[in-house]
């Protein structure tokens, strides 16, 4: 029987509000409660001042592993998920083979689970092999693990398919995640459509892709009754649909990733192939855009969105280069950035990467109630660092390197074990 | 005058015409005009002596290759022509591996073409070679745009106040953004004029105007620039036809009565007559300068080769 004794913190919970200092009790791996006291026989660890809270909830990663174990294995996805703060993510299925075998999802969470660093919960495929035709088997896909349905960065991209697939789910009580992007109007594209793409004589892909598949999925969302929810959502017009959709009550959630509040179509200027995402960086105009659908709520949680790529699928002219960025490492870090700006309180931030979406799945984890898992990220909100590719722990690829950051991890606990820092 | 061209890496490359000012640009086209006398006498034959060129076209072209070529033997310069099809390239050899190769081979300038936007740019990182870009997929083609420079000027005295229209397919055109960007820069009003699919997506704010009406487009005009239609981007979601194209676009001695009376006319080559324009316009040496930018275009290359090594020759 082991118990912790956190102290010296500003501890923060968005789920219950709570925020201020306190001593958080672990005993066993999990939760016992917020006191004012040092239980005896606690082991004491002293935070000095740094800001406590849920380990982080990211319910969008990508996965290499099986398949491109060369880009990232899944060892190397929980080193990054521990050094990011992050202990529980939702993993995509566009892995090769697909995870559209309930030993496949099988396989990925049980082999994560062995690094006990993160709680791997893969979203199974929602058609088979990721193809967009066939349904997948959702309820044996469940019953192995999975908690979400989608084709990872494919979009679904046939109307009858994705009402089957959102009917189909609701049966299961599952959510469809959509990668929100009209694929025949985005073939070829390599960066958001206007004048920089011109300049660099880029092939384009408009804002209106990503507006057409969410304003077809709402409808779809609304015949059936299913719930639709949009992954990385990066411009004004489908952020403004998803609005509306909410208030007359559609089943609708999404969310977006720290690029899309943070950087914007300049990024690629210098054919900075890092910068190379899917959806592509937008205009500034939407990038503002998401940071006030942040804070009204519209959308419902911040993820990383973590696509590693290697550097033979980096180092390549831009059109033919891979698209996304690594992201779990400077999650964290980048939402700071929307707190230190005003645009978000720290506990509103938080929220975004912890309850909210854990919310969103149905899952007990993202808070510090009693008898929650003892999942914890340590971090101070003002320290400076400055990203280097070369000095992250997994997959380089980031959009932010070279930018300089304030708020850093200290340290990341996974059931009561400091799993980094 | 600043350095010549764009630094990348530890030297400095010719990539594009963005980025080049007036007295750059004025000053490449001043150096090309003394390198068309000197052609015409025989040249000179050592400026480029014990220099090694490399000529590495990644898409086929016959005129701007040859073009390079002779530009860099009149400067005395000895060349090597890379083709891809059958090398390592075509085994599968990334770009910058090619790079590390080039540079292992210490050559001293490297003239490139490659069918993706930026390759120039990619390779200019990591070669200690002065790289040319001879055009990167849609992006640019700079020595096109200087080429054609020269021509307007040794005909309409200057580069200032002119009106320019450039016609066709602006969209998949690097000749089109190379002078797009070096017209405007020098003071010209450039026009372009195109079916609406064929015109890229925020192009007025390069600080042009934009047609769809090639009639109105042509009005007035000083110089009208034809664009090669290549035949791929017909039939296939852009273009209906040929006959259509050539009813609304192509250019004919009727259309181009628009234009002022002593309008040039201008194409990069190589035509498709009777796609984009009327052999009758092509032919008419009244208007048509297409022969004669081929001259120019060896005189512009050999003053680009010069003021890009004059700072390895030790000459700066």
């Amino acid at each position: 029987m082991t118990t912790l004794a956190f102290t010296g913190a500003r501890i923060v919970d968005p789920a219950s509000g709570h925020d201020g200092p306190g001593v958080l009790v672990v005993r066993d791996g999990v939760i016992e409660g917020i006191r004012s006291d040092v239980p005896s026989g606690a082991e004491r660890i002293a935070c000095d001042g740094a800001v406590l809270a849920p380990g982080l909830v990211d319910i969008r990663v990508g996965l290499r592993e099986p398949g491109e174990e060369h880009k990232e294995s899944l060892a190397g996805l929980a080193a990054s998920a521990a050094a990011g703060g992050v202990t529980t993510l939702m993993a995509l299925p566009d892995t090769d083979p697909p995870l559209d075998e309930p030993a496949l999802v099988q396989f990925v969470a049980r082999r994560a689970a062995a690094f006990g660093s993160v709680t791997v919960l893969p979203c199974a495929a929602a058609t088979k092999g990721c193809a967009g035709r066939e349904l997948a088997e959702m309820g044996l896909l469940k019953e192995a693990g999975a908690v979400a349905f989608g084709d990872g960065r494919r979009a679904i991209a046939e109307a009858r398919t994705m009402r089957l697939a959102l009917a189909y789910a609701r049966g299961f009580g599952a959510m469809i995640v959509q990668h929100p992007e009209e694929p025949s109007l985005a073939s070829g594209g390599a960066m958001n459509e206007g004048e920089l793409a011109t300049r660099l004589g880029l092939p384009g892909i408009p804002a209106a892709a990503e507006a057409l598949m969410v304003a077809r999925d709402l409808r779809l969302a609304e015949l059936t009754g299913g719930h639709i929810h949009f992954g990385h959502v990066s411009t004004a017009e489908a952020i403004g649909l998803i609005r509306q959709a909410k208030a007359r009550g559609v089943r609708v959630s999404c969310d977006t990733a720290p690029p899309y509040f943070d950087l914007n179509e300049t990024a690629v200027g210098g054919w900075r192939t890092y910068a190379k995402l899917s959806p592509p960086l937008r205009a500034e105009e939407d990038r503002q855009a998401v940071v006030a659908a942040l804070a009204d709520g519209t959308i419902d949680a911040i993820a990383s969105d973590h696509q590693p790529q290697d550097t033979d699928a980096k180092r390549l002219p831009f059109a033919q280069a891979e698209p996304g960025g690594a992201g779990l490492e400077t999650l964290l870090s980048v939402t700071l950035g929307l707190v230190h700006g005003g645009a978000l309180t720290l506990p509103a931030a938080l929220a975004l990467l912890t309850c909210r979406p854990a919310d969103l799945l149905g899952l007990p984890v993202g808070r510090l109630s009693p008898g929650a898992p003892a999942d914890l990220v340590l971090f101070d909100p003002d320290r400076a660092w400055q990203v280097r590719e070369e000095s992250l722990v997994g997959a380089r690829n980031s959009p932010f390197d070279g930018r300089p950051m304030q708020g850093r991890v200290l340290g990341t606990w996974k059931a009561g074990v400091r799993v980094f820092g | 005058m600043n350095g010549f061209g764009q630094m990348a890496g530890r030297r400095r490359h010719l990539l594009g015409i963005a980025g080049l000012d007036p007295a750059q640009i004025r000053a490449v086209l001043d150096l090309a005009e003394t390198y068309i006398s000197l052609n015409r006498k025989g040249g000179p034959r050592d400026v480029l002596r014990g220099r090694t060129l490399v000529n590495l076209f990644f898409e086929n072209s016959t005129r701007t290759r040859t073009s390079f070529e002779l530009a860099g033997k009149r400067l005395g310069a000895d060349i090597v022509n890379m083709s891809t099809s059958g090398s390592s390239v075509a085994k599968g050899e990334t770009l910058l591996d090619t790079a590390m190769t080039l540079n292992a081979m210490h050559i001293d300038v490297l003239v490139v073409r490659h069918d993706q936007s930026g390759a120039a740019a990619l390779l200019a990182q990591k070669l200690d070679a002065a790289v040319i870009n001879a055009g990167d997929g849609t992006h640019e083609h700079p020595t096109q745009a200087l080429l054609d420079a020269v021509t307007i000027r040794r005909h309409k005295g200057t580069l200032e106040n002119l009106t320019v229209a450039i016609c066709g397919d602006v969209l998949h055109s690097r000749v089109a953004r190379s002078n797009i960007l070096l017209l405007t820069t020098m003071g010209s009003r450039v026009r372009i004029i195109a079916p609406p699919t064929l015109i890229p997506a925020g192009v007025a704010a390069l600080g042009v105007e934009v047609f769809t009406d090639m009639d109105a487009g042509l009005e007035g005009a000083d110089i009208v620039m034809m664009l090669r239609l290549q035949k791929e981007r017909m039939g296939r979601a852009f273009v209906p036809s040929a006959r259509e194209y050539f009813r609304f676009y192509g250019l004919d001695a009727a259309k181009l009565a628009r234009a002022k009376p002593d309008a040039l006319v201008m194409h990069p080559g190589p035509m498709n007559r009777g796609v984009e324009i009327a052999s009758a316009v092509a032919d008419d040496l009244q208007h048509s300068v297409i022969q004669e930018q081929v001259e120019m275009g060896v005189a512009v290359r050999m003053a680009v080769l010069d003021l890009l090594t004059r700072e390895a020759r030790g000459n700066a």
